[in-house]
């Protein structure tokens, strides 16, 4: 599973970040994680409000910070 | 409760420079702090509940006017940053939106700051904070119309065109009550950690001119009768890069010295709207003439504000 961060770097997309990260550790799912910061390539998944959470190229959230809970199922329902 | 403690428990005179310095501070910070935290939150909430997609698909194939006053509106409840910004200011342009309507909301969003704007209120009054809401909007609406009379599309950077936006899967969910709670605490609680320390230097420097800075100090310079008072003061607040939060009890000092109203206005939305980081930030999406005529507009805009308010409130 590839997950990717969109976001240029604000406070809200390390939270983001850091959530996936305690997602992932307490589901044991097994993922790369990956951070997008380019502008355009944000823009290219339609996301217009920072930050995103794409899994295996799709977008499961824009614009808000899911809790570590909500990612887990999230990762879990595409595992 | 701050009288009782400057004055009687640490037995402060508070017509003293010292007691009635650090009785302003304290008195001022906590409010200052109440307010924004309950503001913020119902800001927060308005804002999780906002669909860009679907504004973007209201924006298509509606009248120019409409759609001025929609971004306007988007500008306004939308802090200025690049992590909102940029990525909407593609969304929108790349998606057809026109490029004078989407400059709308790239003038509205630093132009009226929500943050300044519930600042502006506690420190002088909700009558300017409203004027000081409707004046930016109005001024973002002219630029945004006379934006529309011009081809500007060749000074966008082409990498905005270039870019293929794909409709946004996780569109169909709509946010339930509880995540717009969630969101909107998230928010309060963001504003607050980064602002905190900007109101406290703020108001300290607040305090300072009030409590040593002789009374009508700024009549003789920068009072009614100076007309090219406001002009100083816009120039003056470009370099100043500052968070809205600090500018503003600076800015209510200046004005109980005896600054004048649009004067102090001018200062503090252009330290505001007007900075050197930002315009690194737009360079990204708008080519050197763009650029130049985005920055420029607003210049003159905060100036014609400046001229208003001295005139609406002298």
């Amino acid at each position: 599973m590839i997950i990717k961060i969109l976001g240029p770097g604000c406070a809200n997309c390390h939270n983001l970040e850091k959530n996936t990260r305690a997602a992932l550790a307490d589901s044991g799912i097994e993922a790369t994680l990956e951070q997008v910061t380019d502008y355009g390539e944000i823009a290219g998944y339609g996301v217009m409000k920072t930050p995103g959470l794409v899994v295996d190229e799709e977008v499961v959230v824009s614009g808000r910070v899911p809790k570590p809970a909500e990612i887990a199922e999230l990762l879990a329902a595409r595992a | 409760m701050w009288t009782w403690l400057v004055r009687d428990v640490i037995g402060w005179d508070l017509l003293g420079r010292l007691g009635g310095g650090v009785h302003f501070f304290l008195y001022d910070t906590v409010k200052i702090f109440l307010l924004l935290t309950g503001l913020m939150f119902l800001i927060g909430l308005l804002r999780a509940s906002l669909d860009l997609d679907r504004a973007r698909d209201f924006l298509q194939g509606r009248g120019l006017f409409a759609g001025l006053v929609l971004a306007v509106f988007l500008g306004v409840v939308t802090p200025f940053c690049s992590c909102s910004s940029i990525p909407l200011f593609i969304g929108f342009v790349a998606g057809g939106i026109p490029l004078s309507i989407t400059l709308t909301f790239l003038v509205a969003s630093p132009l009226v700051s929500e943050i300044a704007a519930i600042m502006i209120g506690d420190q002088f009054g909700w009558n300017v904070a409203a004027a000081y809401v409707i004046a930016g909007s109005f001024i973002a609406l002219v630029i945004g119309w006379v934006f529309s009379r011009f081809h500007l599309e060749r000074w966008v950077e082409e990498m905005v065109f270039a870019t293929r936006i794909g409709r946004l899967r996780a569109g169909g969910h709509q946010p339930s009550w509880r995540e717009r709670v969630d969101a909107a605490v998230a928010e309060a609680r963001d504003i607050f950690t980064t602002v905190w320390k900007w109101v406290l230097a703020g108001v300290a420097m607040g305090a300072v001119i009030h409590g040593w800075l002789p009374e009508d100090f700024f009549a003789t310079y920068a009072g009614p009768d100076n007309p090219f008072a406001v002009l100083v003061a816009t120039l003056a607040g470009v370099p100043l890069y500052v968070n809205g939060a600090g500018v503003v009890p600076i800015a209510e000092a200046l004005w109980a010295k005896g600054m004048s109203l649009g004067t102090v206005m001018a200062l503090t939305m252009s330290a505001i709207a007007l900075s050197i980081p930002q315009a690194i930030m737009l360079r990204r999406v708008l080519k050197p003439p763009l650029l130049a005529l985005f920055f420029g507009s607003v210049i003159v805009g905060i100036v014609v504000i400046g001229y208003l308010f001295n005139a609406i409130f002298p």
